[in-house]
């Protein structure tokens, strides 16, 4: 994974609230076995309408997406970061984000900054006004800036932590190794295994 | 202090404390790492997993902990045919060769034991009470309902979990949904499909982020082991990460007997352990929420999500009667996108499906429901109706008590078990522009096939509605 440190790229207004995972990448695409190449499913239905914010000329090549609340909610696909990745996002700002997307961003580089809605809404006018603003993500400092405008943003400590290391969640975890063979030995003896296909109760 | 149901759970599965942890930048806000007892796998959300533990040289650290099942894209209707649409057919391919290469066991089309991830689960005995159970799936908070702390992941989660049985996780906060009545039954039409769908607009599809919702009351108490599946299925759709119900007699006795439930000692010493698993008196939940079941009445939603529902004796909202801004336009966008106009009796929408099926309402009990409504009447012309089961065993139990003929009588389609209609990922898809009462879980733009209009409702609606044409329950049919 890469290391998420500062990111400057086109702030992309999408001024909408509840953008679920369907919106933001719809289940046919879901059906892929490959891990890259989501990207032409990013926003799919939307983008087929000509007036849609990734449509504009000044929009298209934006990397810093700012959203209204409770982006990424619904379906816990991760394909929703995969497009937004491949597409060539590296941020999402938003008042609040769906959690199991929010998770997913964080563990694939993805960095979902969670802002005040009154600055998001500044943001968005100035993006509107001035198509093709470059926005600065700030991960040490944890700041938004564009032109003038500059705020904070929220991220959990641990999230932040690990992007700033590019850091492979399964690594982390296997430095527990021992602690997870000892915990298998505890465990209750009815716990259910899924290998040993009992003879049928009926 | 006492503990809630859900932080017993936790506390049982913490191999590491991320709290102690010795990385400066980290102390205190690492994730505690949990261990899961059962991995659900589906072809969906899996191949990439499997993708990265080959490129990363891993292996499926416990198959005997993993269980894998082919159900989102697979046809309904003619399964013994090789899959028509290349791509659901390369990913279910794929889910074949990944089993067989990492050993993990799978039920495909044509198994007995082949269905609904969320459906086989359970059937199978392998949801059992205080254990962790994930899935690449949302859904996966319907093993809620055995007081199992169940949640669904995404697929770099998924892969994980199949490398190291484990999960870093932040503990969630409690919030207890009760819902009671005089004496913990439901008014006369009303199954639990309408309790969820009245919490969800109550608390909205945001109201339960960073909650794990218990369910508890009399009501709650006196609900089968399937009802309270359906609830906790849709934990999910109010934005909560997971859904549980205290295990109880009610829990053992759906058990017992399955084929990986507990036997002997073994099931007497499990039984001693469940008993323990509820909150304590003393226990504080971080938020609570009351639900009165007397005054509920059938419910159907009439936008485009989940929390956008009314009892169905109500008229479709009307924008401009709503104050705040925001929620004004939502509504604007969801009736525009539905079709429908301010103030219409939601008696009065006619549909062009119905589709009694998914992981929330595909049991058995709800099959039986439907046949109760649909038995001796006939589906109304120009409606279509698909009746789904939620597993192989769900459709052979069906047929074992002669539902399907109930339903092929009635003028519905009997289809072979999958998730079917409740996404657009597989052959049985709306048109564009077409309207369908549904029994699943979303009813989001575009879930049921592009365009499709979905309107979420209980079996006996969906079977009512079937009959009359228009969003209807039973007691809208004449005798
Ligand atoms: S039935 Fe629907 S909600 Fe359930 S697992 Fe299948 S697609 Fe997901």
């Amino acid at each position: 994974m890469k290391a998420f440190i500062r990111h400057t790229g086109v702030g992309v207004p999408l001024r909408r609230s509840d953008v679920d995972t369907d919106q933001i990448i719809p289940a046919v695409y879901l059906k892929r076995v490959a891990r890259t190449g989501f990207e032409d499913g990013l926003f799919a239905a939307w983008r087929a309408h000509d007036d849609f914010v990734l449509n504009h000329q000044a929009y298209r090549n934006g990397s810093v997406l700012v959203a209204g609340p409770d982006f990424g909610t619904g379906s816990s696909r991760e394909h929703a970061v995969w497009a937004l990745l491949d597409y060539g996002f590296r941020v999402v700002i938003s008042p609040r984000f769906g959690e199991i997307f929010r998770g997913n961003a964080g563990k694939q580089g993805l960095l979902a900054a969670q802002c005040a809605r009154d600055d998001v809404e500044l943001l968005w006018k100035l993006l509107e006004h001035e198509p093709g603003t470059e926005v600065t993500v700030d991960l040490t400092e944890q700041t938004v800036q564009a032109k003038d405008l500059r705020f904070g943003f929220a991220i959990d400590g641990y999230t932040r932590w690990r992007l700033l290391e590019g850091l492979d969640d399964i690594a982390l975890s296997l430095r527990h190794a021992e602690e997870i063979d000892a915990f298998e030995t505890q465990r209750p003896p009815w716990l259910p295994a899924t290998t040993a296909i009992p003879a049928s109760a009926d | 202090m006492g503990r809630t149901l859900a932080e017993k759970v936790w506390d049982a599965h913490v191999v590491h404390r991320g709290g102690g942890d010795p990385d400066a930048v980290t102390a205190g806000t690492a994730p505690d790492l949990l261990y899961i007892d059962l991995h659900l796998v589906h072809e969906v959300t899996s191949p990439q997993a499997f993708d990265g533990l080959r490129l990363a040289k891993r292996q499926v650290r416990r198959p005997d902990l993993t269980i894998a099942t082919e159900d989102h894209n697979v046809p309904t209707a003619d399964i013994e045919l090789p899959i028509a649409d290349e791509v659901s057919r390369t990913q279910v391919e794929t889910l074949r060769r990944n089993c067989s290469e990492f050993g993990v066991r799978l039920h495909p089309m044509g198994d007995i034991e082949q269905g609904i991830v969320h459906v086989v689960g359970p059937q199978l005995g392998l949801t059992q009470p205080g254990m962790t159970v994930v899935c690449g799936d949302s859904h996966t908070s319907t093993h809620g309902a055995f007081g199992a702390l169940a949640f669904g992941i995404g697929t770099s989660e998924v892969e994980h979990v199949l490398a190291t049985q484990t999960l870093p996780l932040r503990p969630f906060k409690t919030m207890a949904v009760v819902v009671h009545s005089r004496d913990g039954s439901l008014p006369p039409g009303v199954t639990s499909k309408d309790i969820i769908l009245a919490v969800i607009a109550r608390i909205g599809t945001g109201g339960g982020a960073g909650y794990v919702l218990e369910y508890r009351g009399n009501v709650i108490e006196q609900l089968s082991m399937e009802a309270r599946m359906t609830i906790c299925n849709m934990s999910i759709e109010a934005g909560a990460r997971a859904g549980m119900i205290a295990p109880d007699a009610t829990t053992f006795d759906y058990l017992a007997g399955r084929p990986h439930a507990p036997a002997g000692p073994q099931w007497d010493a499990a039984v001693q352990y469940w008993q323990s698993l509820h909150t304590d008196s003393d226990a504080v939940f971080d938020a609570e929420v009351d639900i009165d079941a007397d005054a509920l009445t059938p419910f159907v939603t009439w936008g485009t999500n989940p929390g956008q529902g009314l009892p169905l004796s109500e008229r479709v909202p009307d924008p401009d009667q709503i104050i705040d801004e925001g929620q004004r336009l939502a509504v604007r966008k969801a009736l525009s996108y539905m079709d429908l106009q301010p103030g219409t009796p939601l008696r009065d929408i006619a549909v062009d499906a119905v589709f009694l099926g998914s992981c929330t309402n595909g049991r058995i009990e709800d099959l039986r429901a439907a046949a109760s409504v649909l038995a001796g009447r006939r589906v109304r012309d120009g409606v279509r109706m698909l009746v789904v089961p939620g597993s192989m065993r769900v459709r052979a139990q069906a047929e074992a008590e002669g539902l399907h003929e109930v339903f092929t009588a009635a003028g519905a389609q009997w289809r072979s078990a999958g998730c079917s209609m409740c996404l657009g990922m597989n052959p049985d898809q709306l048109a564009a522009g077409e309207r369908c009462a549904s029994t699943s879980n979303r009813n989001f733009e575009g879930r049921q096939g592009k365009g499709g209009r979905t309107h979420l409702v209980s079996p006996l609606v969906a079977a009512a509605t079937a009959i009359r044409g228009t969003l209807s329950s039973p007691s809208d049919l004449e005798p």
